[in-house]
């Protein structure tokens, strides 16, 4: 990483990524995240070290009669799978995205330049990656919930700040703005809502409906 | 902080390495009572059935048999670990989502941990547990939520009738003053 991380994850994202309570939209882009940023991933292990002291402060309950015996019996037929991911960065994309983009060819062209590529997940909150030509804006929209922008490669501005490779923006409901990506190369997004953006004005408002936010 | 306290942990340690070198299933048995119903405990608090904790926490003693190799005590004490299981089977089997994973960092040529990275890394987590436990109870009581229950920040202030700012600086307040006991 040649530039510095100037914007990072919050310490709701961080708890509930710990504590595995997110959207599985938003726990992609925190392992997005922490996979290019080191101050994250290090606050990520005292995150997670703070789950591990709450665990023990807390009133154990009993296992049942023979929990040991047939933890023992699953143990010998080898029930358990240890998983080992193999999963490998490719370009911009860092490990963990690789499941979720099974083609390239999966960009749709949304308007304005755009493209854009869904990402499934099972749960509501929706994650996309966004490819914005340099130079281009993205129509002025307002959010309902949450919106996570991870920039992996490019750059963009909007009314708040820069945000180049591996900066996140958290937007919420207060906040309307209109990134444009830099000149130079094309900028490449990971976003995530956890509700529908409200686009401003007509045609963005059709465009959003084409982007099925 | 007296040995007794840092013994623990290191004793945690030691049972774990008699599972990955011997199998050594008094020493499984050891962690399995203590860690098997904090972890049934944590999944029950999260929302899981009895029934459904109870097979989850065996999965997840299962998985420390399992992946006891993996296991690096100048990373993380057995009970981060154990968490951290723990966290992801219930994303596995409750929650029934894939679980994206960060990048694993590219080490070098594989070395053993420091005796002494681990002592200084079981130290901390043992002091960063003990100002957990002498936090005041309305911020040890939210952060417990914030980590058991299955509530966002506005969840928890609307079942707790706290404006939400509340909530994000009482538990900022509270990761202050842990990073503070940290120092």
């Amino acid at each position: 990483m040649t530039q510095k991380i100037q914007h990072h994850l919050t310490t709701p994202l961080l708890m509930g990524y710990a504590a595995g309570t997110l959207p599985e939209a938003f726990n992609l882009v925190v392992a997005t995240h922490v996979s290019l940023c080191d101050d994250c991933r290090a606050a990520l292990a005292e995150f997670e070290a703070v789950g591990g002291e709450t665990m023990l402060d807390v009133a154990p309950v009993a296992m049942s009669d023979g929990a040991l015996a047939g933890t023992l019996a699953k143990i010998a037929q080898g029930d358990a799978v240890v998983a080992k991911s193999t999963a490998a960065r490719t370009g911009p994309y860092p490990a963990p995205l690789a499941p979720y983009i099974r083609d390239f060819a999966q960009w749709k062209k949304i308007g304005g330049g755009v493209s854009q590529m869904l990402l499934h997940t099972g749960d509501r909150a929706s994650v996309r990656l966004l490819k914005i030509p340099a130079g281009t804006a993205v129509p002025d929209h307002g959010h309902k919930g949450t919106e996570l922008t991870l920039v992996l490669q490019g750059a963009f501005v909007d009314e708040t700040d820069r945000f180049g490779v591996g900066d996140i923006e958290v937007a919420n409901e207060d906040m309307h703005h209109t990134p444009i990506a830099e000149m130079g190369e094309d900028c490449i997004c990971l976003s995530a809502t956890d509700a529908p953006i409200a686009f401003h004005g007509l045609l963005p408002r059709i465009a959003g409906r084409l982007m099925g936010i | 902080m007296t040995d007794a306290q840092l013994d623990k942990r290191l004793a945690w340690i030691s049972q774990l390495e008699a599972v990955r070198d011997r199998q050594d299933r008094a020493a499984f048995a050891e962690l399995f009572d203590y860690f098997a119903p904090r972890v049934k405990s944590f999944l029950m608090k999260s929302g899981s059935t009895p029934e459904l904790a109870e097979e989850c926490a065996q999965e997840v003693m299962a998985t420390l048999w399992n992946k006891a190799h993996m296991f690096d005590g100048s990373k993380a004490s057995v009970s981060t670990w154990i968490f951290t299981i723990a966290r992801n089977r219930r994303i596995d089997m409750i929650r029934k989502l894939r679980r994206p994973e960060p990048e694993d960092l590219p080490w070098g040529p594989e070395s053993a941990p420091s005796a002494d990275d681990t002592i200084a890394l079981q130290q901390e987590t043992e002091i960063l547990g003990r100002a957990l436990a002498e936090l005041p109870s309305k911020q040890r009581q939210l952060i417990e939520r914030a980590y058991f229950g299955d509530l966002t920040h506005s969840e928890i202030a609307s079942e707790t009738g706290l404006p939400l700012g509340t909530i994000k600086s009482r538990i900022r307040l509270a990761l202050d003053r842990l990073r503070h006991a940290m120092n």
